[in-house]
């Protein structure tokens, strides 16, 4: 069957086998392979993707129910190819030693977009339950938490340097 | 790598498409909502349908609608958006509490009511509580729509009351005034099955119990409830013995099987003490001293 899916903004047209997994297509067809495919049962998170905003286990998500949605990849964070375009997360991920052999990272980091888009200012509470359905093998999750946190106060930086510059404006 | 048979696949546009493709396409055709169940089952080929219907896009079944005296969840809820919910927060507060450990967050955004219903697992956490509040599912076939009490709705594992070339499109919540409600689940790690789990629904008038639900789920209790103990506390004092005392009759009187979370006895142990938890915090709940 044809699909036709946004990826990172592109719309890409595919003929696909109705059984393929979302996880597949964006690996195998669009070589989209920083979406992690890891326990294929949907319970590391590894796979995590944002379809049409949300996050989602693309392992459980065939590429048919994708026809028409949108999609976000790891590959879509970043502004662009340069240290300087790089997502908060992702920064936040690098100064913060949130990846240690970085197989959990990419959904780690949808999950964690996700969570700030809606929550810009998250307790470790609730980012440890955001990612709650993520496993790090490394074990890692103190300084993942801690990336989330660093992210989210550099976007409330910001986000106060904008609007101190609008006020300013308006003076 | 695990990867389902082949199926055809079509995306049902509406209620009437669905009932008309599950129709044509016969008994092997299967629905498919979030799939967080049915995927995985077809990647270990539990579950080989020629067919599935892709019910997805169907967003008039995602609403939560306030009507008089009862709030009908669409089937097509999303997990995440019953635990969101202002209005069954207030309501029926045990929804809330049963969805916050209702697998993982990242799942709550694409499993549903509705699926969760029909999948009937037997360690399903929403069939114990729409039992508890005696929810009533409604079910639509090409004739129109019949309503099934959810306490009837499961006819054993993995087995429901929706036929062939029904679909379950609501479940109806009665509000009932002055009454408060609570769930509790025991699980080995966050986003795990429960080993028991266990909810209850109280309407207190004065210190006397008026009604009373009470759901199980895991612990192999018929139709997810427990008829004993809520014949014990009806009518009765809303004391702390007599809760204490409903755990024991549910305990006695459910039937857990030995697995890998554990033995029959620490089952039957787990299901008491959550019962006897979960009144104590209806009770709270419906006096104000706990939200």
């Amino acid at each position: 069957m044809q699909i036709t899916v946004s990826v990172n903004g592109e719309s890409y047209v595919r003929d696909v086998e109705p059984r393929l997994l979302l996880t597949h297509f964006l690996r195998d067809e669009l070589r989209l392979t920083g979406t992690h495919w890891g326990c294929d049962t949907s319970n590391c998170g590894a796979c995590v993707v944002r379809l049409d905003g949300v996050p989602v286990k693309s392992c459980t998500v065939l590429a048919a129910m994708a026809d028409g949605a949108e999609v976000t990849t790891v590959e879509g964070l970043a502004h662009g190819r340069t240290e300087a375009d790089l997502d908060p997360v992702q920064e936040g991920f690098m100064v913060c030693h949130g990846l240690q052999c970085g197989f959990c990272t990419p959904g780690m980091m949808m999950t964690s977009r996700a969570l700030l888009d809606r929550d810009p200012d998250p307790s470790a509470e609730t980012i440890r339950e955001a990612i709650s359905g993520q496993i790090c093998r490394c074990t890692g999750y103190e300084n993942i938490v801690r990336s989330v946190q660093w992210a989210a106060a550099k976007e409330a930086a910001a986000r106060e340097a904008a609007d101190t510059e609008s006020s300013e404006a308006m003076a | 790598m695990q990867v389902p048979a082949q199926f055809e696949y079509f995306k049902a546009t509406s209620v009437d498409d669905a009932i008309a493709l599950l129709t044509r396409h016969g008994p092997e055709s299967f629905l498919v909502a979030g799939g967080h169940s049915l995927l995985p089952m077809m990647k270990l080929r539990l579950a080989e349908p020629e067919t599935l219907i892709d019910i997805n896009g169907l967003d008039d079944l995602a609403v939560i609608a306030v009507e008089s005296d009862r709030v009908r969840i669409g089937a097509m809820v999303r997990h995440s958006a019953l635990l969101a919910s202002p209005v069954i927060a207030e309501h029926f507060p045990i929804l809330t509490d049963a969805e916050r450990v209702i697998a993982d967050p990242v799942v709550r955004n694409r499993g549903t009511v509705g699926g969760s219903l029909c999948q009937a697992d037997p360690s399903e956490d929403l069939s114990a509580a729409f039992s508890a509040m005696r929810a009533t599912a409604v079910i639509r076939g090409a004739d129109g729509e019949r309503q099934v009490p959810v306490r009837e709705f499961h006819r054993g594992p993995y087995e429901t009351a929706v036929e062939h070339e029904e679909l379950l499109v609501a479940v109806e919540v009665p509000i009932l005034a002055g009454s408060s409600s609570a769930y509790a689940k025991l699980e080995r790690r966050a986003g795990d099955w429960a080993v028991a789990a266990a909810g209850a629904m109280l309407r207190l008038d004065g210190d006397t119990v008026a009604e009373v639900g009470i759901g199980l789920s895991a612990v192999g209790a018929s139709h997810f409830v427990a008829p004993e103990a809520e014949d014990l506390l009806r009518g009765g004092p809303a004391t702390d013995d007599a809760f204490v005392e409903a755990g024991r009759l549910a305990a006695r009187h459910c039937s857990p099987s030995a697995d890998q979370r554990g033995p029959v006895d620490y089952k039957r142990h787990l299901a008491g003490e959550l019962t006897t938890r979960v009144l104590r915090r209806a009770a709270r709940r419906s006096r104000g001293e706990e939200a």
